[in-house]
């Protein structure tokens, strides 16, 4: 039995445009101590599915069907009090934009020492000495004259690390992640992704890690999850992942990375926008920004299975690589046309499929 | 910079404030018309040796701005001399009303708070539910219900049909149970609007900060819901809450005007409008002068109140 498992999630947002599916069916696992990266554009629902795992969506946010299995149990059945225990304890969050996740008129020391004192009968001397523990062991140099710093005497990343310090307070046993290096400078970005690096090898806590970003994905992860307008669409070992995506939005993904000493006049991008997810695309939800959808992608939504054998995802194990394209059950007439290939030694990369197919093979056009 | 030094500063640019208090009430006799030796000898016709006389002993002989310096010298001791009219002590006279409307203010302002803050935090968590609905409308009719037409139907009801309380102030001090009961009334009279007002803008700045990404943090850190609430939302939404108090008291000060004078309270308000409609100078300088000191302080105590609510603030 996996740590977490989750199991045929929907979420829905209901607005004045409709009703949103953010999340709509999705299912993974991850085992203890791993660390398993959740990654897609803005808007894919990648958030939406992390909140929804405390059950910390908010109105008009609702999970609607799907199991989450924490250690065995359903959290959708926990009371709001067990849910309270489990919080901050078994699954804590790190959120993105540490400077609005402190509260402004707090001190960091309190803020942190208070998630220890909702978890573990301390007095509040000892609360305060572990948070000062806590503070070292993320970073923050002079700790217990930290401690007593409001959050806008730190550094954004300062703050980030005093927002991870807070999520460790308890020893947790799954961290969740939100973006947690965006909108931070690069050098400082470095520094945290170190320290969550330092985290995810040292400790036995299980990471979460939700992200745009590939090149922190390839820095932490184990297994990643490609998240495509509230589906996954690919799942592998994050080796796999880079070297051979089977999955075309994977593929547009990896193309666009910026890379130095890239000769290519313009940067590569996906084409296109996230459909919206009031009225989402028939069949494939991808195909519209496809470049190599044909007739029978707007027709049926290709279900993850095995890239390999196009058996169904649900016999495979946690590390086969699963994709969600009419590619893998045989489907597809003119085939995936792209190759990876692979720059240097340190270097994994994705031809822009978007440049490499000619415009005629375009979905629409007669065969 | 720490708290103490914040205070020290706020301190400091007060008395500047306060000097300009001065200057206007000082000013404001002048700038209106006639000659104050009218007005002392009680408008009867006198020689020039006795107008003569009179100005050098009110110092009217001297330049503006040292009669300024001489009056702000008495007045920074307390001393406003004597009412031309009634020929009382005038310090004398304000220094018994100030204190019934100061604690007559207080009071409204006190339960505008007690019944303003929990209300506001019940109407913010529950928005869109009952609770809030009727405390819309409960803040809508004590916000739209004239204090004159309020204190009168009271004191017609519980005063004269019910006999439950005195019609007008007990011969008792101010700080007695007699005079507590007394002031019922009144208080509710001028404090519901200002509860009205308390929950409403509670209520909004409780909605935004409840959107608050730290309010996520909190709740996921596994905090009870109350804590999060009363700790984390409140002392965030409470600072526009003390910025518009601190502005309600001149407000309230307003309002004893029409209060006073329907429950017959000894207050600044009524003793304000009979000196104007005396024109007892004296007696307009000190009261408006000690309501713009009372309002200046208020504030002070605001901006110190802000501080230690938001640690931001002090820098």
């Amino acid at each position: 039995m996996a740590l977490l498992e989750v199991d045929d999630l929907v979420v829905q947002f209901y607005t004045d445009d409709g009703v949103v599916r953010a999340v709509d069916g999705i299912s993974y696992e991850i085992r203890a101590g791993e660390t398993v990266g959740l990654v897609g554009e803005s808007g894919a629902g990648k958030s939406v599915a992390s909140l929804a795992l405390l059950r910390l969506l908010r109105s008009p946010g609702e999970i609607v069907r799907g199991e989450i299995r924490f250690d065995g149990r359903d959290l959708r059945e926990c009371s709001a009090a067990e849910l309270r225990e489990l919080r901050g304890n078994d699954i804590a969050m790190v959120f993105q934009d540490a400077d609005a996740a402190l509260n402004p008129v707090y001190t960091v020391g309190e803020q942190i020492a208070e998630a220890i004192r909702a978890h573990e009968p301390v007095t509040d001397r000892e609360a305060r000495e572990r948070a000062i523990d806590l503070l070292e062991r993320v970073g923050i140099a002079d700790a217990t004259a930290r401690y007593s710093d409001y959050p806008h005497e730190f550094s954004g990343g300062m703050q980030q690390r005093a927002v991870i310090a807070m999520a460790l307070s308890c020893d947790p046993a799954l961290l969740i992640c939100d973006e947690p290096t965006t909108g931070l400078d690069v050098t400082v970005q470095a520094g945290i992704l170190e320290l969550l690096a330092d985290l995810a090898r040292e400790s036995e806590t299980a990471i979460q890690l939700v992200t745009h970003d590939l090149g922190v994905v390839a820095e932490l992860c184990d297994r990643v999850l490609v998240q495509y307008a509230g589906e996954i669409v690919e799942r592998a070992p994050v080796e796999d992942l880079f070297y051979d995506p089977k999955h075309p939005y994977t593929a547009g993904l990896l193309a666009s990375i910026p890379r130095l000493g890239d000769d290519r006049p313009r940067l590569a991008t996906v084409p296109g926008t996230m459909p919206s997810l009031v009225d989402p695309p028939t069949g494939c939800r991808f195909h519209p920004r496809c470049p190599f959808a044909e007739d029978a992608c707007a027709r049926r939504n290709p279900s993850l299975v095995e890239a390999e054998s196009g058996s169904p995802a649900v016999d495979a194990g946690p590390d086969t690589h699963l994709a969600a394209c009419l590619e893998y059950t045989g489907d597809l007439v003119g085939g995936l046309d792209y190759e990876v290939r692979v720059r240097d030694e340190s270097e994994d990369v994705a031809d822009d499929p978007c440049r490499e197919r000619k415009p005629e093979s375009r979905r629409g056009d007669t065969r | 910079m720490s708290l103490g030094r914040y205070v020290l500063t706020r301190i400091a640019v007060a008395v500047p404030v306060l000097l300009g208090v001065t200057v206007l009430t000082f000013s404001f006799i002048h700038a209106l018309p006639g000659d104050p030796i009218d007005a002392l000898v009680g408008f009867r016709s006198v020689s020039p040796a006795t107008e003569a006389s009179i100005r050098a002993e009110y110092h009217l002989d001297r330049p503006i701005w040292e009669q300024y310096l001489l009056w702000l010298r008495d007045v920074l001791v307390l001393e406003f001399g004597e009412s031309p009219i009634t020929g009382r002590n005038v310090m004398a006279t304000v220094g018994r009303r100030l204190p019934a409307t100061l604690a007559l203010g207080g009071a409204a302002w006190l339960l505008a708070l007690a019944i303003g803050v929990p209300t506001g935090i019940v109407a913010a968590v529950r928005h869109g539910g009952p609770a809030d609905e009727l405390s819309r409308i409960a803040a809508l009719a004590g916000i739209a219900t004239p204090n004159f037409w309020l204190g009168l139907v009271l004191l017609l009801l519980f005063g004269v049909r019910l006999g439950w309380v005195r019609v007008i102030p007990p011969d008792a001090p101010l700080a007695s149970l007699a005079m507590a009961k007394f002031m019922l009334l009144p208080t509710i009279t001028l404090g519901t609007a200002s509860a009205a007002f308390v929950t409403r803008l509670l209520r909004s700045s409780m909605l935004a900060e409840l959107d608050a990404t730290y309010v996520r943090t909190a709740r996921a850190k596994g905090l009870r819901e109350r804590t999060v609430i009363l700790k984390h939302v409140l002392r965030n939404a409470f600072l526009p809450v003390v910025t518009i108090t601190g502005l309600q008291l001149a407000f309230l000060i307003d309002g004893a005007v029409v209060v006073e004078r329907i429950f017959s309270w000894p207050g600044m308000g009524r003793l304000l409008v009979r000196s104007i409609l005396q024109r007892d100078y004296p007696v307009i300088q000190a009261g408006v002068l000690l309501i713009g000191v009372s309002i200046v302080l208020a504030n002070l105590l605001v901006d110190i109140v802000y501080a230690v609510l938001d640690p931001r603030i002090r820098y």
